[in-house]
């Protein structure tokens, strides 16, 4: 179908920049996209009938890898001060 | 917050009931990465390529200090053994326990529902019987008019013998006027002709007559004095 339409693992790399600038990034767009990644992931990983450990522990491990990049300035400094 | 979860409501079957939830999630290997990205690798690098992916990166972000080893390290990896061991051990359990949970809820459900469904069977089969029923409203309606006929009847034959005892009563008055009349003519009759037949008896035939009688009782007594 039309690019503006493709999901953005049917978009080919070489043309991820035209479709980026398809993309809606007002803030209604923006909520709209993040609505939709989260209700995909809701659906597909917790809201099943037997789920497992997957649904939370991949939220979990994207939150540590979230933080780390946040703090890795503070970690890195911290780091070449402590081992002399 | 309203998570916008799966559409309701906008498909064809506006008015269908949900869709049951899927039985599994997606499949996740290792319980981190999704099995997407193995099957997106697969064709061009076969089984190993996520494997070598993930070792080349991890000795990549080591060697260049993007990932520090500090005492972090040490405390995350003591939690992860901690929990990794502790789902390991007792996941099992606590997924049985979760399914039993969810299992009472769809039955007290399910129980609700057999029960609204018995209800209504239970009243449709009264409605058919009063339906039945409805047939035999020409008998009903027939013993009634024969019971108020009966009493109708009844009520006539009631006034019929209390007129016939009236009647029979005025009748016994008048004929026993009559015959009360004629008894009293009878004896004020008798009474006169008595009174005048006793004054009529002169003292003389009153003598002539006991002398008379004497002679009989004599003629009488000799008679019975020859018989015996």
């Amino acid at each position: 179908g039309p690019l503006s339409e493709r999901r953005l693992m049917d978009v080919r790399l070489g043309e991820l920049p035209t479709w980026l600038a398809t993309c809606d990034f007002s803030p209604q767009g923006l909520l709209g996209g993040v609505q939709k990644a989260w209700s995909g992931y809701y659906n597909k990983y917790i809201n099943v009938k037997r789920g497992g450990p997957a649904g939370i522990s991949m939220l979990l491990a994207g939150y540590c890898l979230l933080s780390y990049g946040w703090n890795y300035q503070h970690i890195s400094k911290i780091a070449f001060l402590g081992i002399c | 917050v309203w998570h916008a979860t799966r559409p309701l409501h906008t498909t064809q079957q506006r008015l269908a009931p949900l869709p049951p939830l899927p039985e599994k999630g997606g499949e996740v290997r290792y319980g981190l990465i999704p099995e997407e990205f193995f099957q997106f690798l697969y064709p061009k690098t076969g089984v190993t390529g996520p494997y070598m992916l993930g070792t080349g990166l991890l000795l990549y972000f080591l060697s260049k200090e993007i990932y520090v080893i500090n005492h972090e390290t040490v405390a995350a990896a003591c939690i992860l053994s901690v929990i990794i061991y502790a789902v390991k051990k007792y996941g099992a359990d606590v997924a049985a326990f979760a399914d039993k949970l969810n299992e009472e809820k769809v039955a007290k459900a399910l129980a609700v529902k057999n029960e609204a469904i018995k209800d209504l069977e239970t009243a449709i089969e009264q409605e058919k019987k009063e339906q039945w029923r409805v047939e035999g409203r020409s008998y009903l309606f027939d013993a009634k008019r024969n019971n108020i006929a009966m009493l109708l009847e009844t009520n006539y034959r009631e006034r019929l013998l209390t007129v016939y005892n009236e009647v029979k009563k005025r009748l016994d008055y008048q004929v026993a006027m009559q015959n009360l009349k004629r008894q009293k003519e009878q004896d004020h009759m008798i009474e006169w002709v008595e009174k005048n037949v006793v004054q009529s008896i002169t003292p003389q035939q009153q003598k002539e007559s006991i002398a008379k009688c004497i002679l009989d009782l004599k003629a009488l007594s000799k008679s019975a004095q020859a018989a015996a």
